[in-house]
């Protein structure tokens, strides 16, 4: 596919805002491990957290794509910061879209879309991760509303978030059909952030394990219908892994810039044209594949197949493209001199975040086969 | 080809195994992070003879042959990646080529007191524009009386920081090509001589990587390292035997990140069940077992080449140096992908292993280069 003028001139305005205002301070964030805070704030001041909702709730009005493209050009250039981006709009802002009470739309949507609000997502657990269903959380009714009782791991942006979306089991017995998923204010008493992630990369997006104590939830915070947050964070992940497979593609892009700055006043070695070229075939087939699922989405088609394919190698090209960048040019791109060790250690979490590589597998293979049998 | 160890080799692995589980294991993350040169462990190792594996008895060394050396460095780094080059270094960079081609005053000077690990050494040999080229270096040395003159600077040099002996190699006939290059022995309290930048590394980050300064740098004339003109070729040479090691050093690497993903993947319960009894995990555990397992192999056997005294194995070397590269980084990247978000942290060494592994595929020499050292010598 090729992108609209309208939409080639949104990925100009991202490049642009990526390299003068994001750009610069990459480095520090990943050796000091801070937060990307400012560029937070310089990506909500321009609208970018709310990319894709509706103009009335306090969104840019565009579409998938759109958001898809902004989150490839902050990622090209701070990967934490794509990732918080991403994390935000898809996991912690999309599931109040697509499944919140009007109520819930008008309260939250425009507060997150403006950054007054950070949003994050709270499924993994200890011990649930690929296995989401295995969640151990708890929320119990009460005459108040909902008391919430467990730990969260590895939640982006969870300490500087408003609002985080909480999957709990009511009912264990019932396995992924006794979840349901709440709107958790972060103000709540019983919510606590129990500890920060030290990583290898990405050392500029906030990691957190997150621990409920007694956390009583209004009755209108539950998201959706009760019992209903399996199906409701499932669609939520699909969408989700478009947003990763575009942070993956930005930091795969990355990789290749680089290796165009290193060679564009060389000589090349055959096998250096070789690691070049199979590098931007890669990149380009991984930016059709996460162009192509954000036109399903905006076509509002679901298409976990499309998701899945969309994540599974854009996360696999950058590990890789990465690496390439790093054998092509040499001991340079393996310090802090440039980027792409940088990279190298960011992408590795584009094959394990919302869903391994493994579960994008088992989706695929079981979405092929359903189609077969769908079409015969 | 005898697969058998000798008791020799048995007793290396058996001590340096027990040294790396009890002495560098427990602050590998530590040193890692921090990009702290472990001077401690260097001592310890010192006393166990691991510093001067390739050092004859004559000069107080432990004499062991080259698959001994292998042996040790692959314990080593299989508890911390960044002892692993360091002994590496040491061993096969530095005191070897002064075995091999140095003079009986060189090797009374040097070898005695690098084998206590007084002096630690490392090898100066890239230059900022001269990496995978280093016919192209740019270091001069000019003779002045009884002694050479250099100037220039050495990028990339393990344990640049902390060593003491440096061999380098200059230019001493600009107009002659490879043939115009001389190496030699340089102290770090020589004149002129001075640490550049300390580089900040993805991984192997505890080696002390720094740039070396020659400013009207004064060597006297007996610390010129073999004949004049003939720096090339102990240049490639040494970097034949080190590659041995550095293959040794990525199969300790790959073999860390295996065991570790076995313990966790049994440990690990998802949909009810251990991990391991998943079939994607399974053909994981299956393939990196196999790709280390011939990575030593081919380590092994290029050490054997050598050890049985063959004087031409650059093909072997270059082998097991690319093959066991791409084996830790392949090995290493499947090992977090089993350990999921916990391997993405730094509560468990999975990481770290694949940082370190990535940087064995670029030093001494990169794949690249040791894909045309091999394509070379099958096309004579």
């Amino acid at each position: 596919m090729i992108l609209s003028e309208s939409h080639q001139q949104f990925k100009r305005e991202l490049r642009r805002f990526a390299v003068e205002v994001v750009a610069p301070g990459a480095g520090a964030c990943d050796v000091g491990g801070a937060f990307v805070e400012g560029n937070v704030r310089a990506l909500a001041e321009r609208g970018y957290l709310g990319i894709p909702w509706p103009k009335d709730l306090g969104g840019m009005g565009l579409d998938y794509l759109s958001y898809a493209v902004g989150v490839e050009e902050v990622s090209r250039v701070c990967a934490s910061t794509g990732l918080t981006m991403a994390a935000h709009t898809s996991l912690g802002t999309y599931p109040i879209y697509k499944f919140g009470t009007k109520a819930q739309k008008e309260k939250y949507i425009p507060r997150l879309a403006r950054g007054e609000y950070l949003g994050a997502f709270g499924l993994t657990e200890p011990n649930a991760g690929s296995d989401a269903a295995g969640i151990e959380t708890t929320a119990r009714k009460t005459g108040q509303g909902y008391l919430v009782n467990g730990s969260k791991r590895f939640i982006t942006s969870a300490s500087y978030a408003g609002t985080v979306i909480v999957a709990a089991s009511m009912d264990r017995k019932l396995g992924r059909k006794g979840i349901t998923c709440f709107i958790a204010e972060t103000r709540t008493p019983g919510f606590k952030v129990a500890s920060k992630e030290r990583k290898l990369g990405l050392s500029g997006s906030d990691t957190v394990e997150l621990a409920f104590e007694e956390m009583l939830l209004p009755p209108d915070s539950v998201l959706g219908k009760e019992l209903d947050g399996y199906r409701i964070f499932m669609e939520t992940l699909d969408g989700g892994r478009i947003s990763i497979g575009a942070f993956c593609l930005g930091m795969a892009q990355c990789a290749l810039d680089t290796m165009v700055e290193w060679f564009k006043d060389r000589n090349m070695t055959q096998l250096e044209q070789k690691a070049l070229s199979d590098v931007a075939t890669q990149v380009e087939a991984a930016r059709q594949l996460v162009y192509s699922a954000a036109q399903f989405k905006d076509a509002d088609i679901r298409a976990d197949k499309q998701c899945a394919f969309a994540k599974l190698f854009a996360s696999e090209v950058a590990v890789w493209a990465a690496g390439v960048a790093i054998d092509a040019i040499g001991p340079l791109a393996v310090t802090d001199r440039m980027p792409v060790a940088r990279v190298y250690r960011d992408a590795k979490l584009g094959e394990i975040g919302e869903g391994t590589s493994e579960v994008m597998r088992m989706i695929i293979a079981k979405e092929v086969l359903k189609e077969a049998k769908e079409t015969l | 080809m005898d697969l058998s160890y000798s008791n020799d080799q048995t007793m290396v692995r058996n001590m340096a195994r027990e040294f790396a589980t009890k002495e560098l294991e427990p602050i590998a993350a530590e040193v890692d992070e921090k990009g702290e040169f472990p001077h401690e462990s260097i001592k310890k190792m010192a006393e166990l003879g691991l510093l001067s594996m390739t050092i004859p008895e004559q000069y107080d060394g432990a004499g062991f042959d080259f698959l001994s050396l292998a042996i040790a460095i692959e314990e080593i780094s299989r508890a911390c990646g960044s002892t692993g080059v360091v002994t590496a270094v040491h061993n096969s960079l530095a005191a070897w080529p002064i075995v091999n081609w140095g003079t009986d005053g060189q090797k009374q000077q040097y070898l005695p007191k690098m084998a206590t690990g007084e002096l630690l050494g490392a090898f100066g040999l890239t230059e900022p524009n001269a990496g995978s080229d280093p016919a192209a270096m740019e270091t001069t040395a000019v003779l002045k009386g009884d002694r050479y003159v250099l100037n220039g600077s050495k990028r990339f040099i393990t344990n640049g920081g902390a060593a003491q002996v440096f061999i380098v190699f200059a230019r001493t006939d600009p107009a002659a090509g490879t043939k115009g290059i001389t190496g030699f022995i340089v102290e770090r309290g020589f004149k002129g001589f001075s640490l550049g930048k300390h580089e900040n590394l993805l991984g192997l980050r505890a080696t002390a990587n720094c740039e070396l300064v020659f400013d009207d740098c004064e060597v006297p004339v007996e610390n010129v390292l073999g004949k004049v003109g003939e720096g090339f070729k102990v240049a490639l040479g040494t970097l034949d035997v080190s590659r041995i090691d550095i293959g040794a050093q990525a199969v300790g690497i790959a073999q860390a990140a295996l065991d570790k993903a076995i313990t966790y993947s049994k440990e690990r319960k998802q949909f009810g069940r251990p991990i391991c009894e998943f079939e994607m995990i399974q053909a994981k555990l299956a393939d990196m077992a196999t790709h280390t397992l011939a990575a030593r192999m081919l380590v092994y056997y290029a050490a054997h080449q050598k050890d049985s005294g063959k004087t031409r194995f650059n093909q072997e070397s270059a082998m097991c140096k690319l093959f066991a590269a791409e084996t830790a980084t392949f090995v290493t990247r499947e090992a977090v992908q089993i350990f999921g978000g916990y391997g993405y942290t730094k509560d468990y060494p999975v990481e770290r292993y694949y940082r370190d592994a990535k940087c064995m595929e670029i030093y001494e020499g990169t794949s690249e280069i040791q894909r045309i050292v091999i394509a070379r010598t099958l096309l004579g």
